[in-house]
């Protein structure tokens, strides 16, 4: 066996530990750590396993509330109650490096981690959604020089190339556990190029009394490691994760795990049957850290000591070192503590779907991880001072002033567009790829595995039956970053706001909120402040709302040589859906149906994609929201559902009232036109119809039913005017003596294929 | 009567295989784990969809040295009615008790998506109650589902009718539009020379319920009632 190095400053450094946490090490252990022991502070200390620089932050989120069951940061995964005695186990967590690195394995790995973390919880994983980030895969509108659009073709063609290798890693991984991938959001923005957001949310259903503990219970219980074997991938993946990205980057893919689904497929069957049998006292997958952070959690969590012997680990390769084995992130692997005396079951199990499994070690009652190779001592340290004390920092912040360019010279700035030009923005917004369907992606996602998803992915938000507690589930996951890079407080502020309409057109009452802090180095105060305006702000959402945030995920050092990326809180919310009839989509339905506009008509045309995609400015303030309004309106639009008015509904973001009336018409089974009328409005043609003003819903009403909605609304003390009739084959807009027109095929076609056209 | 959903350690589509039997159509439905050795229980035996052994190698290849297999080729020469959906076609294509192959998607794209077929032939367990010619939506999830056969099989298939669904369009025209992965002749799903083994790669355990968007699917299972006697469920 070879030796270890030698411990130097230099070693110390590598493993990303501070010369102040190396002396914290020293102290907890009272000694000089060896090799082995130094690369488990490094894993569990990192930012990934620790949240050393974004824990005191996260305190500020609401996270208790009558529904939750298992709160954030007590196990794996937040548990919610959906009534008569059934659970929903739910989170989400990016993998944003390993995909910038090596895009399909790293996606697919992501897939991989999050299912696990709600199985570990005893649930049945239901459904998959995902959100996504890449750099543009499409020309910008304002090219710049020739060798300007050089260098801009060979990004987009990178840009692509991790589009495509993100997309087919999750379809990999999903499709082949069975899990469909019901839906989610995708932007494309230049701050993500290099460093694209890989954001997957799981959710499974359980009882209450079948929730399982990540805790190392029962002094003299047997550990069992289960599931593939240990080799040398992902060494040390979460300190990886844990750093900016670097042209020298590329040299760390070992860090990068690969995934193999059908392993997992049967690790979820054989645990889950395991979990039904009385024989778990604990378990815990291993993620990040692999094998240590499951055996000083589980102990730290049961207030226990864990041995394990590392001979006894099941081995993929010769000759690994207790540092390589234990800083493995090789995939598909649980531990289990098991109550003495069902050994066997746990063999049986593991036997019946050809599972490797090993005993591998026992509980103790001295509060030790204590590590041996071949009976040896390796490493031995308090157990609850790795998992739990590891330092917490508060960074330093500095507000990141942006240009704050009023609306006034927002409009000064670009010109008053001729009646062609409205036409054609409109059509071009459709067809940014970050506006336009989605179908090239989810194609390649099996969405409809399970039998349950009762709305096809491209609605507001994704409905899944969940045919074991008979259930309707709604999710969503939202976050306009460009909002956020703006004004990052109120871009958070309106995440939760624009998750929690998206339910509420869906029929949904929110429930709870997961929740995926993507921001950059946070040793840079700007980046700090950023995520600390976007905590407080998803915070003041959360609370206004009602939904406690159960859990998630922060990935900092989300950087390229260019800089960080945009700040992207991104807030993924369940509902539930009390009656099948209240189920509820996007798209116009019936020839004569009445179109009411809920809300203002709006005229906030800051930090819009309007400004974004058609000028080429990222500019201005993002419009204001006021909760109470937005309140207002979610019950106002649950009571109309309720009382069977509405026939569709859609909320207004990006790209304002014109792309959401274009896609109430188009995005539907069939296509179907409509005639607004605005009547006098005062405002500029661009700007009332892509302004991106909050708190704004279109619906649509059998014409009987009309006047008794806006009736209802008024009733209410809600904004809403009936804007117009759905039918014909064109979309007619009139406004201010102004009269546009639009094929209904035309937009279809310019939004359904946008993102084929770039990809093949 | 009893039917048999197989559990290959990938399967997926077999919790789907067995609600619908069971709780649609009120069948007394088994799992049966691919260890096992005996079906002569069964009626109907369906092998649903899925990713039987990771099928890394090739969909189905692995699959078919399943201890039940043998059980399986035995029952299909009794006679009995076998049900491939999906992966469970291409398994009985790797276990030769379906000609040709399944192999990668025309687009090398995994798809997932409502399609279009169009009953060929009534003539069989599982389309007798359809109508000729009638255009059935029925939902497709696969990465390999391109149906590859040498000329003679296709002429063969063709003969004797045993092509029962074809991609088509809405009017039932055969076009390469209507074609999801490249299939030859658009063949959705075919039969045996017995016309009781029938392998397709849509999906209808997705489609026989009104909440999920379609109820085409339902057909298939109402014809395999019909055969076996028994009164279409509610």
């Amino acid at each position: 066996m070879t030796t270890d190095p030698a411990i130097t400053p230099e070693i110390i450094a590598k493993h990303g530990i501070t010369p102040d946490e190396y002396e914290r090490i020293k102290s907890i252990l009272g000694r000089e750590p060896n090799f082995t022991e130094l690369g488990i502070f490094s894993v569990m200390w990192s930012e990934h396993c620790s949240y050393k620089n974004s824990k005191r932050e996260l305190r500020k989120f609401p996270t208790t509330g009558p529904g939750v069951l298992v709160k954030a940061g007590e196990e794996n995964a937040g548990v919610i109650d959906i009534g008569d005695g059934w659970g929903v186990a739910f989170k989400m967590e990016s993998h944003n490096h390993p995909s910038a690195i090596e895009p399909f394995q790293g996606a697919a790995t992501g897939v991989g981690g999050i299912i696990r973390d709600i199985f570990t919880m005893g649930a049945r994983p239901v459904f998959n959604l995902n959100s996504l980030r890449f750099g543009p895969i499409s020309e910008s509108k304002n090219g710049g020089a020739d060798s300007e659009s050089k260098n801009q073709k060979s990004k987009i063609a990178t840009n692509r190339r991790l589009f495509a290798g993100v997309v087919a890693g999750i379809a990999h991984y999903g499709n082949c556990i069975g899990i469909p991938t019901i839906g989610g959001e995708i932007y494309f923005d230049e701050s993500y190029e290099g460093n694209p957001l890989v954001n997957v949310f799981c959710l499974g259903v359980l009882r209450h009394e079948q929730i399982a503990r990540g805790a190392a219970k029962g002094i003299g219980n047997p550990v069992f490691y289960v599931g593939a074997e240990t080799g040398r991938d992902g060494l040390a993946g979460a300190a990886f994760a844990s750093r900016d990205l670097t042209e020298e980057s590329k040299e760390d893919r070992p860090a990068v795990q690969v995934g193999d689904p059908f392993r997992e497929k049967l690790l979820l069957e054989a645990c889950l049957e395991l979990l039904a049998t009385d024989a778990v006292a604990g378990i815990q997958d291993m993620g990040a850290a692999g094998l240590t952070c499951s055996t000083c959690e589980t102990a730290s969590r049961g207030g226990t000591g864990v041995e394990i012997d590392l001979a006894k680990v099941p081995k993929r390769e010769v000759g690994m070192t207790p540092y390589e084995i234990m800083l493995s992130e090789s995939q598909e692997r649980m531990l289990i503590i098991v109550n003495k005396g069902h050994e066997q079951t746990v063999c049986d199990i593991f036997e019946k779907w050809d599972l490797p499994y090993a005993e591998v070690g026992v509980v103790k009652d001295d509060g030790m991880m204590r590590v041996l190779d071949h009976g040896k001592v390796v490493a031995e340290i308090p157990a609850s001072k790795l998992a739990d004390d590891a330092p917490l920092y508060e960074r330093e912040a500095k507000p990141k002033v942006a240009k704050t360019t009023s609306e006034a010279d927002l409009l000064k700035l670009i010109p008053s567009p001729s009646a062609g030009a409205v036409t054609e923005s409109l059509q071009s917004l459709l067809a940014h790829p970050t506006i336009a369907s989605k179908n090239w992606v989810y194609r390649q996602y099996d969405h409809m595995v399970r039998d349950g998803t009762v709305v096809l992915p491209g609605s507001d938000a994704a409905v899944f039956l969940i045919r074991e507690a008979g259930k309707f589930i709604a999710a969503t996951s939202d976050c306009n970053a460009l909002y956020c890079s703006l004004d990052p407080r109120e871009g958070a502020r309106i995440a939760v706001a624009e998750a929690a309409r998206n339910l509420a057109c869906s029929g949904a009452v929110p429930l709870a909120v997961t929740d995926n802090l993507n921001f950059g180095n946070p040793y840079k105060p700007e980046n700090f402040w950023q995520l600390r305006e976007s905590v407080e702000g998803l915070a003041e959402g959360c609370r206004a709302f009602n939904t406690p945030v159960t859990g998630g995920n922060v990935s900092l050092y989300n950087e390229n040589p260019s800089g960080p990326i945009d700040p992207t809180p991104t807030v993924g919310m369940v509902g539930l859906i009390e009656n099948e009839k209240h189920i509820t989509t996007q798209s116009f339905k019936d020839d004569g149906d009445v179109v009411i506009l809920i809300g203002d008509r709006g005229s906030e045309i800051g930090a819009s994609h309007y400004l974004k995609v058609m000028h080429g400015r990222k500019e201005g303030l993002p419009p204001r929201i006021d909760y109470t309004r937005e309140l207002a309106l979610h019950e106002a639009l649950r009571a109309l559902i309720f009382s069977d008015f509405v026939k569709s509904a859609h909320d207004c973001s990006e790209g304002g009232l014109g792309v959401t009336l274009a896609e109430c018409c188009i995005s539907g089974k069939k296509t179907i036109g409509a005639e607004i009328d605005f009547g006098d409005t005062g405002l500029r043609p661009d700007q009332l119809l892509f302004n991106e003003s909050q708190s704004r819903v279109v619906i649509s009403v059998g014409k009987a039913n009309a006047a008794a909605a806006l009736a209802l609304l008024e009733w209410r003390g809600v904004t809403a005017q009936r804007i117009g009739t759905v039918g014909g084959a064109t979309l007619e807009i009139r406004a201010d003596g102004a009269h546009f027109t639009w094929n209904a095929d035309t937009l279809h076609k310019a939004w359904y294929f946008a993102i084929r056209n770039c990809m093949s | 009567m009893k039917a048999a959903v197989i559990r290959f350690p990938g399967s997926n589509c077999d919790q789907d295989c067995f609600h619908v039997l069971n709780n649609v159509f009120g069948v007394e439905t088994h799992y049966v784990w691919h260890k096992e050795t005996s079906l002569d229980a069964f009626d109907l035996i369906v092998l649903p969809g899925g990713f039987s052994y990771g099928d890394y190698l090739r969909c189905g290849a692995i699959a078919r040295f399943s201890p039940v297999m043998k059980s399986l080729v035995e029952q299909a020469e009794k006679g009995k009615l076998i049900l491939g959906i999906c992966n469970g076609f291409q398994i009985l294509c790797e276990a030769h008790l379906l000609p040709g192959a399944l192999v990668r998607n025309q687009s090398m794209h995994f798809v997932c998506e409502h399609t279009l077929l169009r009953v060929e032939g009534v003539n069989s367990p599982f389309t007798n109650a359809a109508i000729t010619g009638q255009i059935l939506n029925l939902p497709v999830a696969h990465g390999e589902g391109n149906y590859t056969a040498d000329e003679a099989t296709l002429r063969e298939l063709n003969l004797n009718s045993r092509i029962l669904l074809r991609y088509a369009d809405a009017g039932g025209a055969i076009t390469a539009a209507a074609n999801p992965n490249g299939s030859a002749e658009n063949i959705a799903g075919i039969c045996n020379a017995r016309r009781n083994v029938f392998g397709l790669m849509p999906h209808p355990e997705r489609a026989a319920e009104k909440i999920l968007g379609s109820e085409d699917g339902r057909v298939i299972f109402e014809s395999i009632l019909n055969t076996l006697g028994i009164s279409k469920a509610a």
